[in-house]
């Protein structure tokens, strides 16, 4: 493997993993800081033991996407260079902006939150944990705005002198359409997984509770139903902001749109297959199941509506970015199969996690509990299932994307770093590559370890006041 | 230097005062952390030698747990404000020092698991690897930000791409970093963080392991002191400005003011002495840069200048703006983080390793 080829790699191994944390780190903090303030309100003990029992699976799941997030602010300097330096007078600022509004404001109220139990008033623990959870969105707003200048350029001038790519409009590179449609998307589908995951993991004890006659089950009921309430509701949201985000992605990237069901001839009307087996490359594809109309409707909004196929864009992207050597690529078209099954395996990802949240919504109804075996099942898959829609989603975008690195205007090749040899990609790519497996494996069993025991009762906080200097802390490392 | 504008200077100081406070917050973290297995060890023997020597630690760790995270957050500021602002610099420094810089990445990533994770099983071999993580992440981290730092200051064979218009990049691979000077830039930070690890312990703790870290960080100091001189006067010599000459002077007075301090146990007072050591050795490195982002070594090589790397004036002035408004409320919360947690921490604070599943 050459260079290119290493740094994609390793750009697409360590952001697949850093975002398999964060949108729980996102959702999750939002629905602790409802639980505890839900507590604040109620004074209801339940809501106490599941802040705290929450909160302590949320920091194990934190701390991997705390420090995989620093090889993210550093790699493209490091990978892609000539990337860096092409875009950095628009790119570095939602860097910049991002570190400096959201990272303190999470990590430092963040500490304050864990620390201060019985250290800080019962009103500024609470008002903590809300700030952590308004510096992850601040964060999520920042980082996709890049990314959408990505995905469609804006608010940029060429230079020739400087041979870069500078500011014209920074309002419009933060309120880029892509931008409007992909920040909700993805932030809903962070409440989503947020809320599968609470749901999930209240449903599992709510079942232990019920065979065993426990005396919390009121308590997982609770945690259940909120859990299945928000993700049904932000999963509708998830819903209603990717169909605008396609008909964005058609008049902006008509490619990706294309590669999603591998149509190569433009048509009005254009089918949205469900499966399909064979190949994908336009010659041998029989889809099975097949929806008349509905890539049209995806695209446009009308079930008629034209959509434009591979071939006939391929052709106009060859006449119009072939010969300047920054644009020219032999193929505009993306990998077709990897476009082609990550937006079926998303889509069936997200309608799985819905389902089986109204499910558990029905069933928990009244006084409604959950013993059968199926329940267990539903347990275990309903967190996973959103963390996998959320991958699929982004290797959807971000291979639809290829051969471009920014959208018309760099193609990933010309962007990767001028100095760094393959052997030096190779060697920290295997680095991050056995750490990261390490940690997820070391993570998986701390989390399972903290599962098990659920939402034990707690003793109240003190009021710091009350506190003596020589008394133990509540928590410590 | 006269064709910088006033933009372009602001930002050159404000990534300066950037690393300043990553280098002089999380300095301690790495010192704490370098420290776990020499000052945690207790005084007394047999099974109540290994009970405080667990409680000793535990007291370090939480001297910095609830400030760690957000200390560390000032080098992804550094990082964030060099690429808008400079981002030739950010592209040729972040590529040439590639492994240099993943190696740093990696000592950051054990470290910080290690911080998280060391107290949620109670078993002692896990403690013991995390241990293992926090110690040389935090060894390792201290001694490649030393190398690494002083090879951007001391030069390195930076050339202009023939191929691509505008782009300079570095002509060496890791071996071109380990000169003497740099090494023994790292080697000054490893004994600075060290003594400043140490006075923060000692003003932060009570009982045995704060004299224990007071007198430590007096030792360490001393040493640190030679080869700060050392290092300064040979950056001094080939690139020194008058900045770089008064940065020089206060951090070696500020560095031998606090050990004094420390002598006479007034810990504030010493641990306020490597802040401040620590700070001015940072304006002491960008004073002798300027005006360069990276000078060069090669003779037919040319140095990256801060007029070239920079961004447009349009980006630096929205990026003022926004460090001018949200600069003054990140120090103002993050301040009051540490006033919050003032008190000093003593063994008897410790509470009861956590025991959850088997």
């Amino acid at each position: 493997m050459d260079v290119l080829d290493l740094a994609r790699w390793q750009f697409a191994i360590t952001t697949v993993y850093h975002f398999l944390f964060v949108p729980i780190t996102i959702g999750v903090t939002a629905l602790i800081a409802i639980m505890q303030t839900f507590w604040h309100r109620t004074g209801d003990d339940h809501w106490l033991r599941l802040t705290k029992f929450f909160g302590k699976l949320f920091m194990i799941n934190f701390a991997l996407g705390l420090v995989t997030g620093i090889v993210q602010e550093f790699q493209f300097g490091m990978n892609w260079s000539l990337y860096s330096r092409f875009v950095g007078d628009i790119f570095g600022a939602p860097l910049a902006f991002e570190a400096l509004l959201a990272f303190f404001l999470e990590s430092t109220f963040l500490g304050l939150w864990i620390f201060g139990w019985d250290r800080l008033p019962k009103k500024i623990h609470l008002a903590s944990i809300w700030l952590v959870h308004i510096g992850t969105v601040f964060s999520a707003f920042f980082i996709l705005a890049a990314n959408s200048f990505m995905q469609n350029p804006v608010g940029y001038t060429y230079n020739a002198q400087t041979n870069r790519a500078e500011l014209d409009d920074f309002a419009a590179v933060l309120f880029n359409k892509v931008q409007l449609v992909t920040f909700p998307h993805v932030v809903l589908g962070a409440y989503m997984t947020a809320g599968a995951f609470v749901m999930g993991i209240a449903l599992y004890h709510l079942r232990k509770q019920a065979l065993d006659k426990g005396p919390d089950i009121s308590m997982y009921r609770k945690a259940v139903r909120f859990g299945a309430i928000v993700a049904l509701v932000a999963s509708i949201g998830v819903l209603v902001s990717g169909d605008v985000q396609g008909k964005v992605m058609t008049e902006v990237q008509p490619m990706k749109m294309a590669a999603a069901e591998g149509l190569y001839e433009t048509r009005s009307g254009a089918p949205f297959s469900i499966l399909t087996i064979g190949s994908l490359d336009g010659t041998a594809a029989r889809p099975i199941l097949e929806v008349p109309g509905l890539l049209s409707f995806l695209g446009t909004g009308s079930f008629s509506g034209e959509i434009q196929g591979i071939n006939d864009l391929q052709a106009a992207d060859k006449a119009e970015f072939g010969n300047n050597p920054q644009t020219a690529s032999a193929s505009y078209v993306p990998v077709i199969w990897m476009t082609y099954w990550n937006f079926r395996l998303m889509m069936g990802a997200g309608f799985l996690t819905m389902l089986f949240a109204a499910m558990a919504l029905w069933k928990t109804r009244g006084q409604g509990v959950v013993t059968s075996g199926m329940w267990k099942h539903i347990a275990i898959w309903t967190p996973l299932l959103p963390v996998l829609a959320n991958s699929f989603g982004w290797i959807f975008t971000e291979v639809g994307r290829q051969p471009w690195l920014v959208n018309g205007l760099m193609t990933t090749e010309t962007g990767v770093s001028t100095s760094v040899s393959a052997t030096s990609v190779w060697i920290s790519m295997i680095i991050y590559t056995l750490l990261y497996g390490a940690l997820a494996v070391v993570e998986l069993r701390l989390l399972l370890r903290y599962i098990q025991p659920g939402a034990v009762p707690v003793e109240a906080p003190k009021d710091p006041a009350d506190r003596a200097d020589d008394e133990p802390f509540v928590f410590a490392y | 230097m006269s064709d910088l504008s006033t933009l372009q200077i602001v930002w050159f100081v404000l990534i300066a005062v950037l690393w300043i406070g990553y280098l002089a917050l999380e300095g301690f973290d790495f010192g704490v952390g370098m420290l776990l297995p020499i000052l945690g060890r207790s005084h007394q023997k047999g099974a109540a030698g290994a009970a405080d020597t667990e409680a000793r630690k535990r007291v370090m760790l939480n001297t910095i747990g609830p400030v760690w995270d957000g200390n560390e957050v000032w080098v992804l500021t550094a990082g964030g404000a060099m690429f808008a602002a400079f981002p030739q610099w950010y592209a040729t420094l972040f590529s040439g020092f590639y492994l240099a810089l993943a190696l740093i990445l990696v000592a950051l990533i054990v470290r910080g698991m290690g911080l998280d994770y060391r107290h949620k099983v109670d078993s002692d071999t896990w403690r013991k690897r995390w241990d293992l993580a926090i110690t040389t992440g935090s060894f390792l981290a201290a001694l490649l930000w030393g190398v690494g730092l002083t090879n951007i200051v001391y030069g390195s064979p930076i050339r202009p791409n023939p191929d691509v218009k505008g782009d300079y990049f570095f002509d060496g691979n890791l071996f071109t970093l380990l000169g003497v000077v740099p090494l023994i830039g790292g080697l000054t930070f490893v004994g600075l963080f060290l003594t400043h690890g140490a006075f923060f312990i000692a003003l932060k703790t009570d009982g045995p392991i704060r004299q224990d870290a007071r007198a430590l960080g007096i030792k360490t100091g001393l040493v640190t002191a030679v080869l700060a001189v050392v290092l300064l006067l040979a950056i001094n010599v080939r690139h020194g400005s008058l900045v770089s000459w008064i940065g020089t002077v206060v951090a070696a007075v500020a560095l031998l003011g606090g050990i004094f301090m420390a002598t006479k146990g007034r810990e504030g007072w010493a641990f306020l002495g490597t802040f401040v050591c620590i700070a001015f050795a940072v304006v002491a490195y960008f004073g002798a840069l300027f005006p360069n982002a990276m000078p060069t070594t090669l003779a037919d090589g040319a140095d990256l200048t801060l007029a070239a790397a920079s961004s447009t004036p349009k980006t630096l002035t929205i990026m003022t703006w926004a460090a001018a408004v949200f600069t003054p409320i990140v120090l103002l919360y993050q301040g009051w983080t540490y006033w919050v947690f003032r008190k000093r921490i003593s063994t008897k604070n410790i509470p009861a390793p956590v025991t959850v599943g088997k």
